[in-house]
């Protein structure tokens, strides 16, 4: 579905990408680990189209979409829950959720989608009429999630929604994210800090140091690895 | 007769403050969106007027109702001014978009003479007449000393205006989106809006008010030069940021504080100090309140 081949990005002249290549077949979730600093948002910037491509080709769904504008991409089905959540703080719960919405024009399936989402997160029905900035993190970020979701994505980019997160609210996200995958069928690339957990959700996993993909494998073969052990799960 | 001189200078001053608020829209919109300080502004305004002035000219050489007039030099202000200011965004500032923020501004402020000066060249220096199209309204006779017609005009107009645009931000989808690009610029992208089509009509309803305001006013005062916009520029960059610059109801309100104070104090204290009283406003709000009477306070993301 999703193939990335040889890519490298700069900030500058300092090269946050180096030769990275991933694939993401239907249906899965593949995770990309790493420790801070390590490129994964970039990566993630760099499939949506916001941080500009120097070399190599990003193809999704047999398009080359390298460098194309983020909107065309999201129009292709790609949404990406960006790190920080980055609700639009000024607007409410509601009109967040109208911009995840933004391309689409099937009135009738939106109004679904959006009954979908309350019932996935009960707690922004509740606070539909409230402005996004007076949100508590955990809702934020499922606010995020869901905002992600209405556009009806293919492919489900997720940035750390881990991060900041009481532990009962990570959870509970996870949980989503798993139940999003089976039931819509949406594949999900995820990008955590918090690799256990990542890894216990994930189909297959990418190893990322210093903008270099160092290890691949199926999650569970990752979880067991000496090294992914020392680096990342702390065992 | 004192209370009739508080009422002229009342009027007067909601005058004024409706011509800062159509200027000062594009400012502050703009700001919100592209966070430039669109200091060519002044100069749409100016060639809106300056497009009426032309096509009613033209259009009354054929004799035709001065009211008809009228509307269509309006229309044809608006359309032009609105071109203007999507050009000036293509060439001027679109490809600074990523560069430092002084480089556009530098690049405003070139803009700003550089029309200026082409219209200075096109025409000439001299103040041009502007054509009387507007017959009196009748049912404003009683109250003639206090509110001329086209005083009522600019009221009427600037009203409908502001009411129109606050219900196109606040329910339409463009409207949302514009609202999300000034908050949050690359998540905006990532829900799909194109921003670049998002800034454009940024800067068509911006230029397309500062036209409205630049043709009531030169139909109120009778008279226009090229540097008109300048000065009218620069006062509604002010209430603009004294509103607090981002914020719609913000330069609404800044540009109403401007004109009544301004209307006020040329009547009561002396009109020789006019332009200053501009200053020692912002000089004093931006001492007391940096962000402005409505203006958020910036915070850092982190």
């Amino acid at each position: 579905m999703l193939k990335i081949k040889n890519i490298e990005t700069f900030y500058g002249n300092i090269q946050a990408l180096k030769d990275i290549s991933i694939e993401v077949k239907e249906g899965e979730i593949i995770t990309l680990i790493g420790a801070n600093g390590a490129g994964k948002s970039t990566t993630l910037m760099s499939l949506s189209g916001v941080v500009p491509v120097r070399s190599g080709s990003i193809e999704f769904l047999g398009k080359d979409i390298t460098n194309k504008n983020p909107d065309e991409i999201v129009a292709m089905g790609v949404s990406q829950v960006p790190e920080g959540r980055r609700i639009f703080p000024l607007l409410t719960v509601q009109e967040n959720l109208d911009m995840g919405s933004f391309l689409r024009k099937d009135k009738g399936e939106i109004k679904k989608d959006l009954e979908y989402m309350f019932e996935l997160f009960p707690r922004l029905a509740e606070r539909r009429t409230q402005q996004g900035g007076t949100l508590s993190g955990g809702e934020q970020q499922m606010l995020a999630i869901s905002r992600a979701l209405m556009a009806r994505p293919k492919l489900l980019l997720l940035d750390e929604p881990s991060l900041g997160l009481a532990p009962i609210f990570v959870q509970q996200i996870f949980d989503i994210i798993k139940r999003v995958n089976k039931e819509n069928n949406t594949t999900v690339f995820l990008v955590e800090q918090n690799a256990y957990m990542a890894l216990k959700i994930a189909h297959r996993g990418y190893v990322l140091e210093n903008g270099r993909i160092t290890m691949t494998n199926d999650a569970s073969v990752l979880l067991n690895d000496e090294n992914v052990k020392k680096a990342y799960l702390g065992i | 007769m004192k209370l009739d001189f508080f009422f002229q200078l009342l009027m007067s001053g909601l005058t004024r403050g409706s011509i800062y608020a159509l200027i000062a829209l594009g400012y502050t919109m703009v700001y919100g969106i592209v966070k430039l300080i669109n200091f060519a502004h002044g100069e749409i305004y100016m060639i809106g007027a300056f497009t009426a002035l032309i096509v009613s000219g033209v259009l009354s050489m054929y004799g035709m109702n001065p009211v008809f007039i009228f509307l269509i030099a309006i229309t044809a202000a608006i359309i032009y001014s609105a071109a203007y200011g999507v050009t000036l965004e293509k060439i001027a500032y679109a490809p600074l978009r990523k560069a430092p923020r002084l480089s556009a501004l530098i690049s405003a402020i070139g803009m700003s003479m550089f029309l200026q000066n082409y219209v200075l060249l096109a025409q000439t220096s001299d103040f041009l007449p502007f054509p009387e199209l507007l017959p009196e309204f009748g049912f404003l006779d009683p109250v003639k000393f206090i509110i001329s017609t086209n005083q009522f005009l600019i009221l009427v107009t600037t009203t409908v205006v502001m009411v129109l645009l606050t219900f196109f931000i606040k329910f339409s989808r463009t409207g949302k989106a514009m609202r999300a690009t000034s908050q949050d610029r690359d998540m905006a992208q990532l829900v799909g809006i194109n921003i670049n089509k998002v800034i454009s009509i940024t800067f068509v309803i911006g230029s397309a008010l500062a036209a409205i305001g630049g043709v009531l006013i030169s139909s109120h005062i009778g008279q226009i030069n090229f540097y008109i916009g300048f000065i009218a520029g620069i006062k509604a960059f002010v209430a603009a940021v004294l509103g607090g610059i981002g914020s719609i109801p913000g330069a609404v309100l800044g540009s109403f504080v401007l004109g009544i104070t301004e209307s006020f104090g040329t009547g009561y204290i002396s009109s020789d100090y006019e332009d200053a009283f501009a200053f020692v406003i912002l000089i004093v709000i931006l001492i007391f309140k940096p962000s402005g009477l409505l203006g958020r306070k910036v915070s850092e993301k982190v």
